[in-house]
């Protein structure tokens, strides 16, 4: 049996090691194609202020992991996948067949269309080298122009402050991370990042970048300003690495499409991670680009491949954020279904959201709290049947661990 | 044979004792805000309810950690934040369905329950036996463990 995983992030890692667990036998071939031992790009932020090296960034931290686990961790492209042969085209040359393949290619960020995005001084911020691209320019007292507030751009921009720069973030929405965050504390989150001396522009698009005399970059907005920048860091959203794929028969929408078991539209074919569009916990199938879905696909993916028949449940959304001390918090379906109660503090940033469909929790937002804030994930998760405990929610949305424990254990 | 903390709800009159000592011997504070096991007060029911990380098989924490700063002690069972590794990112403290790792802000890093290597303080503060330390199997963690399994999206075994 030859296992091959086309992917070397944190999907593609814990896949290979859920695989050895399940089958003590088989080959497990890793194939990544950056140019670093495995590494997580969550640790892309602390990685720009110097708290850690390369080395904090890798996925696992011994000497020679993935031999001892016998996975074999190539550094190759995969360019091409024919499921009719069962095999692989390498963009070094070769070919790579498989018994069962995994796709973990995750998400590459989106080029929005800015004249000038191809100029010296504009960078992403995705990959350990665009980190080490950003740490260059962002000197000091640099101009930094953040195209961008969404989840990724607010985790950046954290970095960025701490960095010492001169910071103007623009958002085209109307507010900060709005996918993550409502009216109510997106803008709170703006207010918040003014007070700290970052320049926010929301409701706001860079229309042009220009080099000018000085060798650094004229940053054009559409509401006619110009900003100055000795770097531009793009973060206008993400999508699914699935190009390569074309021809090869694999049902591809927004990522790659994956049943329960998280196995594609082709036999020995599965998808794990940013790349694939899987079962949500709200019943139907979305990309789920964060940390904890890719954890949960890794892990039971690789028991499918091995043969152990292990359903996944479907993913939740879920983000916590730091803008600049600031820490708030999201989950599921926050928008609401029309039954909702907030508690709000505008002066000490404090804020909390909750949203119910009958007695259950189905959504939440909350800002300004650390404790206990995972049990969120349990109430919505579990579907747990919140009875008179919802009416205390409603008085005081604060209480979420009081109602968690009471309905568990009193 | 592995210990756990068992954790008798019935037995307990409020009195705080654990969470002291927790956050004394972790923390260097007598502060219950910074202990990693809490008292629950159920007023109306006059009832309550110590609560911390179960060291549950699934290990929401430890998997949800993107730069392996949470381990398994072999020895305990516990899972163990290296406060080294970590760096502070809080993923795992959303992804703990039972809100048992925290952030500390002033660190920036997270705390957890680690067993206090296989000798806890709560436990031995505690004056009415309603935290105990004891074998594994017959523990009044059962039943929180029974919840973790519940809690699974995902069907996971083993951790
Ligand atoms: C700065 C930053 C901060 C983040 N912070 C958070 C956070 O706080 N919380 C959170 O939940 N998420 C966060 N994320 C998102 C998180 O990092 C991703 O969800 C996660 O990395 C996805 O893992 P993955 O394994 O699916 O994909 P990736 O980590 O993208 O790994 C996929 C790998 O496959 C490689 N690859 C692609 N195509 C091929 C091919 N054809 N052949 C070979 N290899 C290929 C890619 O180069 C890459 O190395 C952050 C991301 C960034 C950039
Ligand atoms: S906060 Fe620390 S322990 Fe928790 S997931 Fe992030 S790095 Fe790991």
């Amino acid at each position: 049996m030859t296992y091959v995983v086309v992917g070397a992030g944190p999907s593609g890692v814990i896949a290979a090691e859920s695989l050895r667990k399940s089958d003590p036998e088989g080959e497990i071939i890793l194939i990544g194609d950056e140019p670093e031992p495995p590494y997580s790009r969550m640790a892309i932020p602390y990685f720009l202020v110097g708290n850690i090296e390369d080395h904090g960034t890798h996925l696992r931290k011994t000497k020679d992991h993935y031999e001892a686990l016998g996975i074999t961790y190539v550094q190759d492209r995969v360019s091409r996948v024919s499921p009719a042969d069962h095999s692989l085209t390498l963009a070094s040359g070769g070919t790579q067949s498989y018994s069962k393949l995994l796709i973990a290619t995750g998400a590459s960020p989106i080029k929005p269309p800015i004249e000038g995005l191809g100029l010296p001084g504009v960078h992403h911020c995705w990959t350990l080298e665009d980190a080490r691209n950003i740490i260059e320019l962002a000197h000091d007292g640099a101009h930094v122009v953040l195209v961008g507030a969404g989840f990724i751009g607010c985790i950046i921009l954290e970095s960025l402050v701490k960095r010492g720069v001169n910071l103007t973030v623009v958002e085209a929405d109307d507010r900060m991370v709005p996918r993550m965050m409502n009216q109510k504390a997106g803008g709170m989150i703006k207010q918040w990042c003014l007070e700290k001396g970052v320049n926010v522009e929301t409701s706001t698009r860079v229309t042009k970048l220009e080099k000018n005399a000085k060798g650094t970059l004229n940053v054009d907005l559409d509401n006619g300003t110009q900003l100055p920048a000795h770097l531009v860091v793009i973060a206008a959203g993400v999508k699914s690495n699935t190009d390569f794929l074309e021809g090869s028969g694999i049902e591809v929408k927004e990522g790659i499409v994956v049943d329960k078991y998280l196995k594609t539209s082709v036999e020995d074919v599965y998808a794990a991670g940013d790349c694939a569009q899987g079962p949500d916990i709200a019943g139907g199938w979305s990309v789920h680009a964060i940390q904890p879905t890719c954890a949960d696909h890794g892990q039971i993916v690789g028991k499918n491949m091995a043969g152990i028949k292990t359903p996944y449940k479907g993913s939740l959304v879920m983000n916590v954020l730091d803008t600049v001390g600031l820490i708030s918090v999201s989950y599921g379906a926050w928008e609401g279904k029309g039954d909702g109660v907030e508690v709000l503090d505008e002066k000490n940033y404090r804020y909390m959201r909750l949203e119910f469909e009958g007695d259950k929790l189905i959504g939440a937002l909350s800002l300004g709290r650390t404790e206990h804030v995972g049990v969120l994930r349990g109430l919505i998760q579990t579907g747990v049947a919140l009875g008179q405990w919802k009416d205390k929610l409603k008085e005081d949305p604060q209480l979420i661990m009081e109602a968690y424990v009471a309905t568990k254990y009193v | 044979m592995q210990k756990s903390l068992s954790i008798d709800p019935a037995k307990c009159t409020g009195c705080l004792q654990c969470e002291l000592a927790c956050s004394y011997d972790n923390e260097g504070v007598f502060n219950p805000s910074k202990s990693r096991i809490k008292v629950f007060n159920f007023h109306d029911q006059g009832r309550f309810v110590p609560y911390t990380c179960t060291q549950c098989d699934e290990a929401w924490c430890l998997h949800a950690c993107p730069v392996d700063a949470i381990s398994l002690d072999a020895s305990t069972g516990a899972k163990i934040v290296s406060d080294q590794l970590c760096v502070g990112c809080k993923v795992c403290t959303i992804a703990c369905p039972f809100g048992t790792i925290n952030y500390n802000q002033s660190t920036g890093k997270v705390i957890k329950c680690d067993l206090c290597e296989g000798d806890p303080e709560c436990a031995k503060a505690c004056p009415t036996d309603a935290i105990t330390f004891v074998d594994a199997n017959w523990t009044g963690l059962e039943k929180m463990r029974a919840w973790a399994a519940k809690t699974d999206s995902s069907v996971q075994a083993g951790a």
